[in-house]
């Protein structure tokens, strides 16, 4: 009975299958769907079912083990007997470090080389051209070797060190050692100034920005600025009597002991991180002040504005509008590149508990599934600043 | 619940194991392929590395050809797989490679939580430390505050942390990915001393511009037993694995080499050891799924366990290493098969 209902008052449904576009396109996304969807469902469904037969299960209890084994750069305290966690905590963060070093230095050396790469000086535009091409066209892990090689292989074992200001550096193959501030209690007053500058200069800016709205008349934001924030505290420094002490390095043994002390494996790949990214950076840089143009710097002239102003004023807010959203992933670029440090023995978050964790414990899947998350979280939080900065520059339209 | 799940498992095992070609066992699918896939290193000097003509050669090797003469009754047919020590357990737990013979210490949590299945040890191994002559250390004790590179991935990250611990020394470890890096390194100066498994160091050394420059301390801060390794789960081919390793080590006390292993087989002699390994006496072969001429096939190419130490890792080699603890147990080694019979 039921099969002749629906042949009979059906029909128009299955025309309306293939002619109407509305249902016909919601019918193929519905499969569309359901397909990744299953295809997902095998993919992991076979992942544990393989994991299963040969007895092996998906657990992090291990991260609470004792790890057993030592790294050399830790930022927090760590030793041997701390647990895997802990061990990812120092991975990442001397991935961070590197990440937001890289990001720094390579901003500052992109911004300047492309700068000069539109230099009407021939010769430095040249130059600068052919090293943008040649450091572009190279895998940056060549780079990072070519680094650390020359790192290890010029400089002079510790016993030898190259001394330089009267004892107080000292490079050597095991790292660039300095003295290392102890501070006294009195410094928190220089902190407290540093605050108070800084919060001077915020309500200055916007008192500056009302009078300029008001009367026109200009106030020289940047000057006093810099001496609210740098020189106040520096005299606040001085008044407290230079709170400060100094660990000095000394040779003990076959190392240096104590100080600061950068490792080559982290300079070799701070370097070579951020000259390989700022040669991209140049070049994004080098097209966003390109993209404006010269008519709007005539109009600027026109006007009576001064070149320094037309500059912060008309081009680079403009050029900032295309510079930023390639200058984003540039900075996750490096951000990702940083996990090549296992090559030199940097022990950042994939040598860590990517890398001896995971072939101490046996628990890949696990491990892995860690990395992930954090290179994926890094990943977003850099996009989402990215996208929050870029959308404060974006054009605003009346 | 745990118990049913471990039973339901063992149930899949098991009728898996019995209904035969449908999933055929490892042997099989290497009978089928016609290629033995061995999991070697990336490259250590005298146990596993591509030679000038990019035929790979080695101890490791060795016994991988050893294996691939045995079941596939070709030597050659044998595909390396280059692995470093954060991937070989991967590399073959996922069905990749057949075998692994890769300088890899026998544990007792990879045994049982890596889900491997250890052949026996085919080295008899412990983590040493070379350092520069000119620094004038002679035992390890002096080694508070040094520099160490070591190669991660390895058993060694947990016994340096361990020695330093047990002794009260600090250090500083430099741990990089593969041992060409940790040679650079270590050449250059960033560390003072290197440090992996004793025949590690030896090979390292030997491909030094001036081996004599660098000296082996005396301490051997661990026990290193290196074994072969299979899947857990075929216990068919563990067994034919196994034995191909037994029976190279039990001809080398049985006096059977490359060279007189064809005329041993040729006719039944007096020694029954022998006659039981050539297959003139019984029919071993046939017990783990092979024929008469196994072992014959697999000592006539690359020789018994005696042989292939010295031709690859011995006292005339550029590793120049001596018996030691792998001699014989009848000449003061441990080395000790059970017999085939």
């Amino acid at each position: 009975m039921a099969a002749t209902e629906t042949s009979s008052s059906n029909p128009s449904l299955f025309y309306r299958l293939f002619f109407d576009k509305e249902l016909r396109s919601v019918t193929i996304q519905v499969i569309t769907m359901a397909l990744i969807f299953a295809f997902f469902f095998f993919i992991v469904n076979n992942a544990i079912t393989n994991l299963e037969a040969i007895g092996k299960g998906y657990s992090f209890s291990f991260l609470w083990d004792a790890s057993n084994y030592d790294i050399n750069q830790t930022l927090i305290e760590y030793n041997s007997r701390s647990p895997h966690w802990r061990a990812a905590v120092v991975g990442l963060i001397n991935t961070l470090l590197v990440a937001v070093a890289g990001i720094i230095l390579s901003t500052i050396v992109g911004f300047l080389l492309g700068v000069l790469r539109l230099s009407s000086n021939w010769l430095i535009n040249r130059v600068v051209y052919v090293y943008i091409e040649y450091v572009r066209n190279v895998p940056v892990l060549l780079h990072i070797l070519l680094v650390h090689g020359i790192v290890v292989n010029t400089l002079p074992i510790p016993k030898n060190a190259l001394m330089a200001f009267d004892g107080t550096l000292f490079l050597t193959n095991r790292g660039f050692y300095t003295p290392k501030p102890l501070f006294e209690p009195a410094m928190w007053a220089v902190l407290i100034a540093f605050v108070i500058g800084v919060g001077f200069t915020i309500w200055f800016k916007g008192y500056a920005k009302k009078i300029q709205d008001a009367t026109g008349k200009i106030y020289p934001v940047l000057w006093i600025s810099l001496g609210a924030i740098l020189l106040f505290p520096t005299i606040v420094f001085f008044l407290a009597g230079l709170p400060v002490n100094f660990e000095y390095p000394e040779l003990k043994g076959f190392n240096f002991k104590g100080g600061l002390v950068l490792r080559p494996e982290f300079v070799a790949l701070w370097l070579a991180l951020s000259l390989y990214t700022a040669a991209f950076i140049a070049e994004i840089v080098r097209a966003g002040i390109q993209a404006i143009s010269h008519g709007q710097t005539e109009a600027a002239f026109a006007l009576g504005i001064k070149p320094s102003r037309t500059m912060s004023l008309v081009i680079i807010p403009q050029a900032l509008r295309v510079i930023i959203p390639p200058l984003s992933s540039q900075y996750l670029n490096i951000t990702k590149n940083s996990s090549l440090a296992i090559a030199i023995g940097y022990m950042d978050i994939v040598a860590t508990i990517g890398g001896i964790s995971l072939n101490q414990t046996g628990r890949e899947m696990e491990c892995m599934t860690i990395v992930l998350a954090i290179y994926l979280a890094f990943s977003l939080m850099i996009s989402a600043f990215m996208n929050w900065y870029n959308k404060r520059m974006k054009l605003v339209e009346r | 619940m745990k118990l049913f799940k471990t039973l339901a498992v063992s149930a899949a095992v098991a009728l898996a194991s019995t209904s035969g070609a449908a999933t055929a066992g490892t042997l099989q699918d290497v009978q089928a392929r016609g290629e033995l896939n061995c999991v070697v290193t990336t490259g250590v000097a005298g146990f596993a590395a591509p030679d000038d003509a990019g035929r790979w050669a080695g101890f490791d090797v060795d016994f991988c050809r050893a294996t691939a003469a045995a079941v596939l009754g070709d030597a050659d047919k044998v595909k390396f797989i280059p692995t470093t020590g954060k991937t070989r357990f991967t590399v073959l737990n996922s069905g990749e490679g057949d075998l692994l013979y890769r300088n890899t210490t026998i544990t007792m949590s990879r045994d049982a939580d890596l889900k491997l299945t250890f052949l026996g040890v085919n080295y008899y191994d412990g983590q040493g430390f070379m350092v520069p002559k000119a620094l004038g250390v002679t035992s390890a004790k002096e080694l508070d505050g040094a520099s160490i590179c070591i190669q991660t991935g390895t058993t060694t990250e947990l016994n340096l942390a361990d020695y330093f611990r047990a002794n009260n020394m600090s250090y500083e470890p430099v741990a990089i990915e593969t041992n060409e890096e940790g040679q650079v390194n270590y050449l250059a100066g960033r560390c003072d001393v290197y440090t992996t498994d004793a025949s590690g160091l030896a090979s390292t050394r030997g491909t030094f511009d001036s081996p004599n420059a660098h000296i082996i301390l005396p301490e051997i801060i661990s026990k290193e037993p290196l074994g072969p390794a299979v899947r857990q789960g075929d216990d068919q081919w563990a067994d034919v694995t196994r034995w191909v390793l037994n029976v190279l080590i039990a001809a080398e006390e049985a006096g059977l080499t490359q060279g007189n292993v064809k005329g041993h087989a040729a006719k039944a002699g007096s020694n029954v050891d022998i006659n039981r390994m050539v297959g003139t006496e019984g029919d071993f072969g046939s017990m783990i799924g092979l024929d008469k001429q196994w072992a014959v096939r697999a000592i006539s190419a690359v020789g018994n366990y005696g042989e292939i130490f010295e031709r690859n890792i011995g006292v005339n080699t550029g590793l120049g290493l001596a018996r030691g603890l792998n001699a014989q147990w009848t000449n003061g080694g441990i080395l000790y098969s059970p017999p085939v019979r």
